[in-house]
Formats: C-alpha cells, sequence, structure tokens
C-alpha cells in the first residue's frame, strides 16, 4: 500500500519537532516571546482550540446540528479502528461494518432484552466486537491483498441475514427500538447534548488510546509488519500475532462506535448495517488520510456532511455526486485531507523558517 | 513539558466550561390563537405551508424515488392554479436517506428543526419510519400518511402524531382469504413468503381471515432477501399439489416465482401475486403470454389501464404531470401513487377545524369515508379513535393480454371482518 506509506511519512514529518527550533535565541522582547511560544506550541494550542470549540459548541448548536457531530463522533471512532488495521498494520477490511452491527446489536441487545445500565454496555460492546474481531484475525494471519478483502467483505455480507434470522433476539428484520440515555438532572443538559458529551468523552478516549498504542512497542511492530513482514519478522516481530491483535483493536473500536450509535439512534435493524456501511467507511478513512493522526475525524466529517451535501447539489442522483467528490478529493490530495493538511503545514513551517532565516 | 501543561489548562477550562447548562429546549414556531389557542403553527401562516418528505433518492430502494415526484406536480398545480391548500401555497422539501435508518433520523431533525416544516409528509419505508417515529411523536410533529404497508402505524397508541395511508400487508392478506372464499372456497394454497416483517404481516393477515373456512395451506417456504433465487422454493411448493399459489414476494422475487410457475408445465394453481411485485415492469420480463390469468389486487389508478383513459382526474394528472414534470414518465404508477397521497392531504388539511399541527392530527384521525378522485370507486378513506388505518378496500385484478383489469367489487376488509387489531 504505497498510499498509506506516503501518509504516515507526511504525519511524521508533522509530528516531530524539527530540532532547528529549539536551538534559536530566545527573542528578547515579552511580544516576541508570546509569538515564539505560539509558533513552537501551536499543535497544542490548536488541539486546545479545537476542545473548546467541540465543548462550548453544543450550547450554541441548534439540537439538529448538534446530532451531526455525534454521529461524525460515533464515525470518527470507527474510523479510529480501521485506520489501525488498513492505515497503520497494512490490513484490508471490507468488514468494517459488521463490527461496528456487533457493537450495536450488542449494545441493542443488552439494553432491551437484560435491561443494563446503558454506560456498562460500552465496555461490554466493546470487549464483545474484540473477541469476535480476534477470531475473525485468524484468516488475516494466513491471507493477504485481495484474498484477505474478500473475506472480509463475506463477513460484511452475512451479516445481515444473520441478524434476521434470530428474531427472538434480534427482532428480526423489524430491528429493536430503545430509550436514548437522558441527561442526570444535575448537569440540567438536553438529551442530545448529553449524548453529545458522551460521544466526546469516548472519542477523545479512543484517540488517546490509539496514540498511546502507536507510540509504544506494539505500534512500531505494526508499522514493520506494514512496510514488510519479513524485515519485521527478522526483527523479532511476529506478524501473524500482531495481525490478528490488529483485527481485534479495530473491531473493539468498531463496536465502541456501535455502541454510542445505539445511544444516539435509539433504534437498530439490519438494513442499517449493509456492505454499503463497511464500503463507505472505507471510503471515509482513505479521503480523510490513511495512517494519519486526524484521518478519522476528517473521514468522520465527510461520511457525514458530504452526502447531504451532494444532495443539495442535485437531488437527482446524490450517489452520483458522492462518487465524484470522493475521485476529486483522492485526485488533489492523493494523502487524504489529514494528508492535504500536513502539506499545507509544511508548507507553512518552510515558509516560517525562511522568514527567521532571512530575519537573522 | 509546556506543552502538556498549556493542554492541561485548557482541559481543565474546557470541563469548566461544560459543566454550565443546558439550553432553553424553545422551539422557533408559534402558536395559536382564538378557538385553537395554544396549538403548534410552526411552519404554516395564511399564506404558506411547510411540508417535508423523507424518501430513498439513492441506494437499494430509490425506484420509489419518483413517488415525490408525483406529489411536487399535484402541489405545483394546486399552488398555480387553485391558490393552494385553503389559500396556503404548500413547500414540499425532499430529503433522501438512501433507505437508511440513520440518516432518516438526520433527515427527519434537518427538516424538523433546520427547515421548520409543519408536518413530515411522508417518510418511506419500515425501518425509517420505526427509527424516527419517537422523535417526531416527541415533538408532537405529525408524520402524516407514511409510506409502508405496515400494520404498527395503526395498531399503536404510544404514537398519535404518526399515521399510514395505503391498505397494510394484514388487510392486503384477508382481501386474497376473501377472494378465495367466494371463488374457491375449498382451496388448498401453497405459499411462497419473505422471511421479513412484510411476509408475516401478510400471511398472518390470511391466515387469521380463513381460519374456520374450509381454504387450507397445505405448504408455505420462506426466502431471505438474501438468497440467490426461489426456484428451488418453488420445485417444493409444485410437489404439494395445491390448486392456489400466493406469492408473498417483494419485485426481484415475484418475477422469479412467476417464471418458475411458467416453466412447471405439470403445475397450474391459481397464481395470487401481492401488490408490491404487481408492477408491469415486474410481469414483463417473465413475458406477457406466461402471466395470464395471475391475480392481484389494488386500490389506485393504474395510468396504463385503458379503462380510465376518460376518467376526470386520469387526466387531469396525466396533463398536469406533463406540465409541472415534463421529465416524469405519467405511465410510472408510482407518480400517480404520489399525486393520490397528495390529494388525501389536500383534503385532510380542508377538514383540519384548527390549521395547526394539533388540528392535521386530529383530522387525519377523524377521516368519514372521505373520497379522493385517484383512488378507485368505492375505496375511501376512514380512521376513528381506535381505527388508524385510512385505506382498507382493495379490488382484485386479473392479468389480461397486456395490462391489470379489475375484477368484481371492491372488497372492504372492515365490512367483511371487523377492524384490524382484534
Amino acid at each position: 500500500m504505497s498510499e498509506s506509506t506516503e501518509a504516515t511519512e507526511t504525519t511524521r514529518a508533522v509530528d516531530t519537532p524539527e530540532p532547528a527550533k529549539d536551538e534559536r535565541p530566545a527573542p528578547a522582547t515579552p511580544r516576541d516571546r508570546l509569538v515564539a511560544f505560539t509558533v513552537r506550541n501551536w499543535r497544542w494550542i490548536a488541539l486546545g482550540v479545537l476542545l473548546l470549540t467541540a465543548v462550548w459548541a453544543p450550547f450554541q448548536l441548534v439540537p439538529f446540528r448538534v446530532f451531526q457531530f455525534t454521529m461524525v463522533m460515533v464515525y470518527a471512532v470507527a474510523l479510529l479502528g480501521l485506520n489501525l488495521l488498513t492505515g497503520h498494520a497494512g490490513q484490508i477490511s471490507l468488514g468494517h461494518g459488521a463490527f461496528f452491527a456487533v457493537g450495536a446489536y450488542g449494545t441493542a441487545v443488552m439494553m432491551f432484552h437484560w435491561e443494563l445500565p446503558y454506560p456498562l454496555t460500552l465496555p461490554l460492546a466493546a470487549a464483545l466486537a474484540f473477541v469476535i474481531g480476534l477470531a475473525f484475525g485468524v484468516p488475516a494471519t494466513r491471507l493477504r491483498g485481495l484474498y484477505l478483502a474478500l473475506v472480509t467483505l463475506a463477513i460484511a455480507i452475512f451479516i445481515v441475514p444473520l441478524l434476521k434470522r434470530f428474531e427472538s433476539v434480534t427482532g428480526g428484520s423489524m430491528g429493536l427500538t430503545l430509550e436514548k440515555p437522558s441527561a442526570p438532572a444535575w448537569t440540567g443538559l438536553a438529551p442530545d447534548q448529553w449524548l453529545y458529551f458522551l460521544a466526546l468523552a469516548v472519542t477523545i478516549l479512543a484517540f488517546v488510546a490509539v496514540r498511546l498504542l502507536l507510540r509504544s512497542r506494539v505500534g512500531r511492530a505494526l508499522h514493520s509488519v506494514r512496510d514488510s513482514e519479513t524485515a519485521a519478522e527478522v526483527m523479532g516481530v511476529k506478524p501473524a500475532s500482531y495481525k490478528r491483535l490488529a483485527f481485534a483493536w479495530s473491531a473493539m473500536f468498531a463496536g465502541a462506535a456501535g455502541c454510542l450509535y445505539t445511544w444516539t439512534i435509539g433504534f437498530v435493524s439490519p438494513d442499517s448495517f449493509t456492505v454499503n456501511l463497511s464500503i463507505t467507511l472505507l471510503a471515509g478513512i482513505v479521503v480523510g488520510g490513511l495512517g494519519s493522526t486526524w484521518g478519522p475525524l476528517l473521514g468522520g466529517l465527510f461520511v457525514m456532511f458530504v452526502p447531504s451535501f451532494s444532495q443539495d447539489i442535485n437531488k437527482a442522483a446524490p450517489g452520483v455526486i458522492f462518487g465524484l467528490l470522493i475521485i476529486a478529493v483522492m485526485y488533489v490530495a492523493p494523502t487524504g485531507l489529514a494528508g492535504l493538511a500536513g502539506r499545507a503545514a509544511h508548507w507553512f513551517n518552510k515558509t516560517r523558517s525562511n522568514r527567521i532565516l532571512r530575519k537573522g | 513539558m509546556r506543552g502538556t501543561a498549556v493542554s492541561a489548562a485548557v482541559l481543565l477550562a474546557a470541563t469548566t466550561a461544560a459543566a454550565c447548562g443546558g439550553r432553553d429546549d424553545g422551539d422557533g414556531g408559534g402558536t395559536a390563537s382564538g378557538a385553537c389557542e395554544g396549538q403548534q403553527t410552526t411552519g404554516i401562516t395564511d399564506s404558506t405551508l411547510k411540508l417535508g418528505g423523507i424518501y430513498p433518492l439513492s441506494g437499494p430502494a430509490s425506484a420509489y424515488g419518483a413517488i415525490p415526484k408525483g406529489i411536487q406536480a399535484y402541489f405545483d398545480y394546486v399552488n398555480a392554479e387553485k391558490g393552494g391548500i385553503d389559500g396556503r401555497k404548500v413547500e414540499f422539501t425532499v430529503r433522501d436517506d438512501g433507505y437508511q435508518p440513520p440518516k432518516a433520523v438526520e433527515e427527519a431533525r434537518r427538516l424538523v428543526e433546520q427547515e421548520q416544516v409543519f408536518a413530515l409528509f411522508q417518510t418511506l419505508g419500515t425501518p425509517s419510519t420505526t427509527a424516527t417515529w419517537d422523535y417526531t411523536n416527541q415533538r408532537k410533529v405529525p408524520q402524516i400518511f407514511v409510506a409502508t404497508g405496515a400494520s404498527k402505524w395503526g395498531a399503536d397508541d404510544k404514537h398519535p402524531w404518526t399515521i399510514g395511508w395505503q391498505p397494510n400487508y394484514l388487510s392486503e392478506g384477508r382481501v386474497y382469504a376473501q377472494y378465495l372464499k367466494q371463488e374457491k372456497p375449498e382451496a388448498k394454497v401453497a405459499v411462497l413468503f419473505q422471511n421479513d416483517d412484510f411476509g408475516e404481516d401478510l400471511l398472518g393477515g390470511f391466515k387469521k381471515a380463513i381460519e374456520g373456512s374450509k381454504i387450507k395451506i397445505v405448504q408455505e417456504k420462506s426466502y431471505e432477501v438474501t438468497d440467490p433465487s426461489v426456484e428451488a422454493q418453488m420445485r417444493d411448493l409444485a410437489g404439494s399439489g395445491a390448486d392456489v399459489f400466493l406469492n408473498i414476494t417483494t419485485p426481484k422475487f415475484g418475477s422469479q416465482a412467476l417464471a418458475a410457475d411458467a416453466k412447471m408445465t405439470d403445475w397450474n394453481p391459481l397464481h395470487v401475486l401481492n401488490n408490491v411485485a404487481a408492477s408491469v415492469t415486474v410481469l414483463k420480463p417473465v413475458g406477457f403470454k406466461n402471466v395470464q390469468g395471475v391475480v392481484s389486487s389494488t386500490y389506485y389508478k393504474d395510468p396504463n389501464d385503458p379503462q380510465w383513459d376518460d376518467d376526470a382526474e386520469m387526466k387531469l394528472y396525466k396533463a398536469k404531470m406533463k406540465q409541472y414534470e415534463p421529465g416524469a414518465d405519467p405511465a410510472v404508477p408510482y407518480h400517480a401513487y404520489g399525486w393520490a397521497v397528495a390529494s388525501s392531504f389536500h383534503k385532510a388539511m380542508e377538514a383540519a377545524k384548527c390549521k395547526t399541527r394539533e388540528g392535521l392530527r386530529d383530522s387525519v384521525h377523524n377521516l368519514n369515508n372521505v373520497e379522493v378522485p385517484m383512488l378507485l370507486p368505492g375505496v375511501t378513506m376512514k380512521t376513528g379513535p381506535d381505527d388508524g388505518f385510512p385505506i382498507e378496500s382493495m379490488q382484485m385484478m386479473e392479468f389480461k393480454g397486456e395490462r391489470w383489469s379489475l375484477v368484481g367489487e371492491v372488497i372492504d376488509t372492515r365490512k367483511e371482518f371487523g377492524p384490524l387489531g382484534d
């Protein structure tokens, strides 16, 4: 996968601070010092601003917009998992929607039949998806490329009739309708705001978890498996077990996202989790930026907003416009939207250092 | 590290901000005064009326995307030539959900909160309607004449703001039972049905209606929507020796079953095809000579049927479709369906005492044999406090030559079997 390698290259360029920065002499005036501080920490500041905006937004927007952003985060969490598998471990999956469905249905069954309190369903749904992901990770250790794509596609196809079969548990093709979680009284939040903050908390948690995972030994092992299995093996990394684990983790995030989905929509039916969902998710992460930090979030925004945007352009064939937009994005930004942002940041860094050089 | 300290501070600030309370859940719309005091008037003024519909314009069910074109043509015609409904020009906004429930929820919220529509006039499909009806009922937004034949829209008392329109599948099953009681009182029936709520509703209605009669179901076989073919099921059914074949299928499988029946020359049952698969476009690939004598049922006028060529409403429909939706073919029955449901809405809205959301809700639950010209003569809309099913009558039709011809009288299942839900 040449795109994914490129993508990490760009990310790496963005993530590692340039050593030249710290060697600069400290500027004298307080104003200069402030500027230098801002410039040096712009990534932290941007993150802070993003978080503040995320917290402030639900109080300013109409519930419909709040709902949309909640769904963006649901997709972002699912895409985080897919990014881990496809972007970082180099394994293609056309069946991510199936694990999403496992999480969603797991949550629905736990809330509907067992009447568990909803916060409990999140870890349980994630764990369930993890176990199933581990089981389906077995073929991943033996197959690669198109063959693996085919096997994962089969998972996505067979989940829908499976969900329709066990009617007493899954509600058949009618699905299950559930109560949505409501905010505890002390918060004074409307239900949509509460769901938004639940999703925000899970999203932050998921982003931090992925970040820590990738910075550890495991992350480096995954990258080595992706870049060259032979080299990885020579260095003492077992590709088979890491591939299987990558599958399980990616399924776990999909399961957590599925749980959030059930909380937000309050209704599950087999037709919500068709092959289309898996393909949309894959398109989302490729457009967002495979192997990049912010790819999942950008992909979530794309998956959520572009279909309705393309509907505004042409009512007759929204699908066509959606497809054309994907092609356009891939043409303009072959490393995804995150890659585009990375390139912009790179360009910004370059011009800045040029300016400093000129000044100096 | 300074960066970490900064981010920690930011996070702290963020959580503090989060701790301060919610928002007033104010609705942008106003309320009425006078006799209808306190009722909601969002989306309606003295000169305009905003409606929103959600249809699959893309995705696997996009054939149904033709329905809003018929509706749009009707409203364009009423706005331009009749001064709107009670002097209110109708603005009809259509959104696409691709037949996906989460998209339907998003679009319902968009229509209600951002577009501030007066009512959702049609959501299409059982999954999409199920996903949205809790929301519309919490917000007290009418969800009128939903385009699905499931029986739950009328049978549920927790969702007074949602109501169906077309005959539900239970009633359709009753219609076939009634027809067989008259034509073949000792029928031995073989059934093929789709294994989901649609198939079970229709078969359930049929089974209940034949209780106590001499009609027997000798064999039933189901299939999944994901099955490639129903040929194996058809071979089993042919061995049952039944003299009636009840075909409860969606279009693709309907034509497979018709083709299989035509191929098996040693089994020649009376073929009863359900309404959703009875479109001429389904029968054509099978070959018209192979489907002669197949029977089905309907409730609105088929634009392809020459007997309506001189019908005033049909003429109006064809002329106005040509005028306001020149790109759409008036011969497509889905357009006629849209026209029929839009004019049903027109009647219900006109009849509402209060021109408010509450008024519309009460009006659609109090239809007293309302005649809609696009429906078959004798098919009327009737609802009441315990009856949430507007149309429950259908007429049988038989395939002759290249089109359906109506046979017999309109079968009123209300009269024959009593209200649903008992």
